[in-house]
C-alpha cells in the first residue's frame, strides 16, 4: 500500500506522520520554511500562496500555542481560517468523526489541520478522503494521542539546523516524559532519518517507552551519563495527570533526578542548546535559570514553528 | 556591431554591456536596483557597477506572487527576497534576464508593494523575446530575440562570473 501522506508521483499531500517519510522530502519542508522566516519583517506580513483556500482548524483536544501558530501560519499565506471549538459542537452531539469532515468538505474546506486524543484520527481522515477521490483537500497532524506531532518534530529539526548547520555529527538528549510523548517519536523519527549518529532518551524507567531502543536511541536514565558531551537537549513536559498515577513519586522528587539545572548541563558541551515544546512547568523539569539563560533556544523555538508550519501547508496545498 | 551568433541568441556579456549604456543617463543617480532571481539578481549586480549612480542592489523571489501555484505547486529553492532599502518612496529599476510573458514582472511589482509604495518602479531586462500575455513593457532592454514558443531562453553564469544565453526546450520548465 502506497504510504497515504504521498500522491502517486511520490509528492506530499498530507502530513500524518514523519515515520517512513523520506529524508529528501523533510528537507524539503525545512528548506522551504526558510525563506518564509522572513515575512514576518515586511510590512504586509502576507504572501498570497493560500489565497482563497479555506484552512479548518479541528482541534478535538485543547491547544492554544499550536493551534494559534497554525493559524498565524495559514493567514501569511493568506488563506481563510475557520476555528472549530469542537468541544461544543456536533461530536457532543453524537456526529462521528468522518460526518463532521463530510460536512466541512461540503462546506468547500481545502485543508484540516487536525489535533486529536486517539492516535490516528488524521490518518482516518485522510484515508477517507483519499478514497473518495477528494485529493483536493489537505490533512495536517497537529498532535494525535501518544503518535505523531509532525509539525513541531519539523520546528525541532528546522531549530538545530538553525544553530548546528548540520545532523551528522550530532549528539541530542530527550528528557523525560518520552512514553506519552508524540513530540518525542516524532522528532525520534527525524533526527534518525536526517542521519543524526547518537540520539539519547533519559528519564525514569517508568516513563520510557518498553523496547524504545527499537527506534536507534540509547537509553539513559542518569542524568549524568545521558547529557554528557550532547549538542542539544530536548526537555519534554511532565504532565501533571502522570503524577496522580504510579508512575513518579512527587514533582520535586523528579526535579531532583531530571530536573534540568545548570549544574546538571555543566556536562554538555559548552556550545549546548537547550529546546523544550512548552508549555514548560518551572521548576519540575526545567529550572529558571537554564529556560532563561543563554543556552535556551526556546522562544525562537516558537518563531520557527510558523514559518515550518506555513512551508508544509503551501507545499501540500500544492500537491 | 551585430550581437548574434549562430543559435540565433545574442552574446550575454554584450547584451549586458548594450543594457548599460540605454540605463546610463536614463535611471535615477538614487535607483535601487531589484534582480529577480536568478539570473535577474546576477543582472543587478554587474549594471550596479556599470551604471553611473548610487544604486542599493536587493532581490527578490517571486515563487510566492506566482500565478501558476494551483497548476504547479511550490517547487523547492525559493529563496529569501532581500530589500536592503525602505521601498517606501523609492525609486526601483526591477531587473530581470528574460521578459517573456510578463507573468514574473507581474508577481515582482505586487511582491515590492507588500513592501511599501515604490516612488516609480521601472523595468531592465537582458532580452525581450516577445510573446506577452499581460500589458508589460520594458523600459530597458539589452536586446530582442525570436524564439519558438517550446523553447526557454536560459542565463547562466559559469565560473569566473562570465554570462551565456542558451535554449532549452521547456518541457522540463
Amino acid at each position: 500500500m502506497r504510504n497515504p501522506q504521498l500522491n502517486a508521483n511520490g509528492e506530499l499531500t498530507h502530513l500524518l506522520t514523519l515515520e517512513g517519510l523520506p529524508p529528501d522530502v523533510i528537507r524539503n519542508i525545512l528548506d522551504t520554511a526558510e525563506p518564509f522566516a522572513s515575512i514576518a519583517e515586511r510590512e504586509v506580513k502576507k504572501v498570497p500562496l493560500l489565497r482563497g483556500k479555506a484552512v479548518f482548524n479541528l482541534f478535538f483536544e485543547n491547544s492554544t500555542r499550536t493551534r494559534t501558530t497554525f493559524e498565524i501560519a495559514a493567514k501569511r499565506l493568506s488563506a481563510d481560517v475557520i476555528n472549530l471549538n469542537i468541544g461544543v459542537s456536533s461530536t457532543s452531539k453524537g456526529e462521528t468523526l468522518l460526518d463532521t469532515v463530510d460536512n466541512l468538505v461540503a462546506m468547500n474546506a481545502d485543508m484540516f489541520v487536525v489535533r486529536h486524543a486517539q492516535s490516528g484520527a488524521p490518518h482516518l481522515i485522510a484515508s477517507h478522503l483519499n478514497a473518495h477521490r477528494r485529493t483536493h483537500v489537505h490533512v495536517v497532524n497537529a498532535g494525535d494521542g501518544r503518535h505523531a506531532h509532525p509539525t513541531q518534530g519539523l520546528l525541532d529539526l528546522y531549530t538545530i539546523r538553525h544553530f548546528k548547520r548540520d545532523f551528522t555529527g550530532l549528539t541530542v538528549a530527550i528528557v523525560g516524559d518520552v512514553l506519552h510523548s508524540r513530540v518525542a517519536r516524532s522528532l525520534i523519527h527525524g533526527l534518525t532519518t536526517l542521519g543524526t549518529p547518537e540520539v539519547r532518551v533519559i528519564g525514569p524507567r517508568t516513563l520510557l517507552p518498553t523496547r524504545v531502543e527499537a527506534m536507534g536511541v540509547h537509553v539513559h536514565t542518569d542524568m549524568r551519563t545521558g547529557l554528557a558531551g550532547c549538542d542539544v537537549v530536548v526537555m519534554l513536559r511532565l504532565q501533571n495527570e502522570r503524577m496522580k498515577g504510579a508512575l513518579l513519586p512527587s514533582a520535586g522528587e523528579y526535579f531532583k533526578h531530571y530536573g534540568l539545572t545548570q549544574e546538571k548541563l555543566a556536562v554538555a558541551k559548552p556550545d549546548v542548546i537547550v529546546m523544550h515544546p512548552g508549555p514548560m512547568n518551572r521548576g519540575v523539569e526545567i529550572d529558571s535559570a537554564v529556560a532563561d539563560g543563554a543556552q535556551s533556544v526556546i522562544l525562537p523555538q516558537v518563531t520557527f514553528g510558523i514559518a515550518v508550519r506555513m512551508a508544509v501547508m503551501s507545499i501540500i496545498a500544492g500537491n | 556591431m551585430s550581437l548574434a551568433d549562430a543559435s540565433g541568441l545574442p552574446d550575454a556579456e554584450a547584451a549586458l554591456a548594450a543594457l548599460a549604456d540605454r540605463m546610463r543617463g536614463a535611471v535615477l543617480h538614487g535607483a535601487a536596483f531589484v534582480g529577480i532571481y536568478s539570473g535577474g539578481a546576477w543582472l543587478a549586480e554587474r549594471l550596479a557597477a556599470l551604471v553611473p549612480g548610487d544604486h542599493a542592489v536587493g532581490f527578490i523571489d517571486v515563487s510566492y506572487y506566482r500565478d501558476d501555484y494551483s497548476k504547479t505547486g511550490l517547487k523547492g529553492g525559493a529563496k529569501r527576497t532581500e530589500l536592503p532599502f525602505d521601498v517606501a518612496g523609492a525609486s526601483i529599476v526591477l531587473v530581470d534576464d528574460v521578459l517573456y510573458t510578463g507573468r514574473s514582472v507581474r508577481a515582482a511589482i505586487n511582491e515590492l508593494f507588500d513592501f511599501g509604495r515604490p516612488e516609480r518602479i521601472e523595468l531592465a531586462v537582458l532580452v525581450d523575446r516577445g510573446g506577452r500575455e499581460l500589458p508589460i513593457e520594458a523600459d530597458y532592454v539589452g536586446a530582442r530575440v525570436a524564439v519558438a514558443r517550446d523553447l526557454s531562453v536560459v542565463l547562466s553564469k559559469d565560473p569566473g562570473g562570465t554570462l551565456s544565453l542558451t535554449v532549452e526546450s521547456a518541457a522540463g520548465c
